[in-house]
């Protein structure tokens, strides 16, 4: 594996009950790269995520995360290991019985080697909020909200510790296209702001057209269409029943001929 | 023959390995204080109404019941004596153990089976903290120190309707012989095993609603599932714990 890859899975797989999840799957994310995981539901997306946050213990295979192999390390350790992640759930995964506020301040509060002063607690969470553009809902909880700002508060919290890999659960599930387009337009600000290292798992094609398409000016404050940078540093990753059936650049995958992918990827 | 037992096995094997871990928990931390007192709160004064209530009628129904059987011997004035023995030996531990196995078993299993359906649990471990340290341990913190609690409440409540139904309705007794064979009655063993059972039946009662709770699967129809579970499961045990201990303390 790429001894320079942020996370890298090296035949991993993953079986529940009778049903293989995932079958001998390899990839490697550099550093600031985009991987754009596709798959329709059921096809494991979820299931790799899980498995690179820890959540989920591999049957077989390696999972190196920032050069360390964290296949078999335990519960405590995977806690430091988390807290240079940050993370978006599927419908996500805010604690309903928190403000929006606490919320967002909980990873700042609780990751143990951040060690964030309280008193800059207050201010990092009005800045992360106010990046999703939802400054004004801090007393708020998550109930109170729509689909689409609850998934926007969810990036907030995901890039609130400024995190080094950010993992994005199928963030458009559910949602409307144009809600869908502004919730991944939010994942291109934080990424090309800041150069993390992203991997989104989707079932929608438009998103990775955007996220390998376009990047953020921070003269304008808009995405425009990436010439090559984005393009560049963005892979797809498609699975099909828990098998990678694609792994390569936006071009080889514009390119492709394998029918899955063909029908899949490109509608 | 396996098939069928495997289920069982394997959730008992999931059962056990989740109690040790957090009675493993117990000395690790961070310990979560403020979860701890907001749990003793819901599950000890939340709980106060249905235990005084339910303790009070135990106490009055069994001097209703022994009234007749005691007057048959010419004992009616041991009526205080009856109803002290078995409400702190057996009906003061077991029917408040029922009362919050029915209440916050549920609870738990419920609240915390909401949360790992809606991914609330995963969150939870992805931003640094540890789920059974900060859900299972406060609950179980709190049940175990709550329970002894409502029990001798409980107890006392049930002696009172007793004296209403012994002294005041039927006049089987004087109010100061009622309390005086009562606490006369009343024997260090009879004590120890008042206040060891619901103890025992907190830990159960925890563990058997955050299980079934943190195992949840399938959606709001799976929560409902783990909710009856944890309750039937969590009263089942305490019927059979309290024959356990009891058979125990009888040999001593």
């Amino acid at each position: 594996m790429d001894a320079a890859a942020v996370l890298s899975f090296d035949q991993v797989s993953i079986q529940f009950e009778d049903v293989v999840a995932l079958r001998s799957v390899s990839f490697a994310v550099g550093s600031s790269e985009s991987l754009i995981v596709l798959g329709a539901a059921g096809s494991g997306k979820t299931t790799l995520l899980k498995i690179a946050l820890g959540l989920l213990r591999p049957d077989s295979g390696r999972v190196h995360l920032f050069g360390q192999d964290v296949t078999g390390i335990a519960e405590t350790e995977w806690f430091d290991v988390r807290s240079r992640i940050g993370v978006l759930f599927q419908e996500g995964g805010l604690f309903d019985s928190l403000t929006i506020e606490e919320n967002v301040a909980y990873p700042l509060r609780y990751q143990r080697l951040l060690e964030v002063p309280e008193e800059q607690i207050a201010p990092r969470v009005q800045q992360s909020l106010d990046f999703v553009e939802l400054g004004h809902t801090l007393e708020k909880f998550p109930s109170e909200l729509s689909g689409g700002m609850r998934r926007r508060v969810g990036i907030a919290r995901a890039i609130v510790t400024q995190p080094q890999l950010l993992l994005y659960d199928s963030p458009t599930a559910g949602l409307d296209p144009i809600t869908a387009n502004n919730i991944v337009s939010l994942i291109v600000k934080g990424r090309d702001l800041r150069h993390t290292t992203t991997v989104m798992v989707t079932h929608r094609a438009q998103d990775g057209e955007i996220m390998a398409g376009y990047r953020f000016d921070a003269r304008t404050q808009h995405l425009v269409p990436s010439q090559n940078g984005a393009r560049a540093s963005t892979r797809y990753l498609v699975l099909r029943d828990g098998e990678v059936v694609f792994d390569g650049t936006p071009g080889e995958l514009a390119a492709s001929r394998d029918p899955y992918v063909v029908r899949f990827a490109r509608h | 023959m396996l098939d069928l037992l495997k289920t069982p096995v394997v959730s008992f094997q999931e059962f056990v390995f989740l109690s040790l871990r957090t009675l493993r928990g117990l000395l690790r931390r961070p310990h979560y204080f403020d979860d701890i007192f907001l749990q003793m709160d819901i599950i000890g004064v939340g709980s106060l109404p249905v235990v005084v209530l339910t303790g009070f009628f135990s106490g009055a129904v069994m001097a209703l019941q022994m009234s007749r059987a005691l007057q048959t011997y010419g004992a009616a004035t041991q009526v205080g004596q009856i109803v002290a023995i078995t409400l702190v030996r057996e009906m003061g531990p077991v029917l408040t153990a029922l009362m919050v196995a029915g209440r916050n078993a549920s609870g738990m299993a419920s609240e915390l089976g909401s949360m790992k359906v809606t991914e609330q649990i995963d969150a939870m471990r992805a931003l640094g903290t540890d789920p059974i340290l900060k859900l299972v341990k406060p609950r179980l913190v709190a049940t175990a120190f709550v329970l002894p609690l409502l029990t001798i409440i409980s107890d006392f409540v049930g002696m009172i309707g007793g004296w209403l139904v012994a002294c005041l309705l039927l006049s089987l007794t004087t109010s100061s012989q009622y309390w005086n064979n009562s606490w006369r009655a009343l024997e260090y063993n009879d004590i120890a095993q008042g206040l060891i059972k619901p103890f025992v039946f907190a830990i159960v009662i925890a563990l058997v609603g955050c299980f079934y709770g943190m195992r949840t699967t399938g959606g709001t129809q799976g929560v409902g599932r783990a909710t009856t579970q944890a309750v039937v499961v969590a009263s089942v045990w305490v019927v059979v714990l309290t024959f356990i201990i009891g058979r125990v303390f009888v040999n001593m």
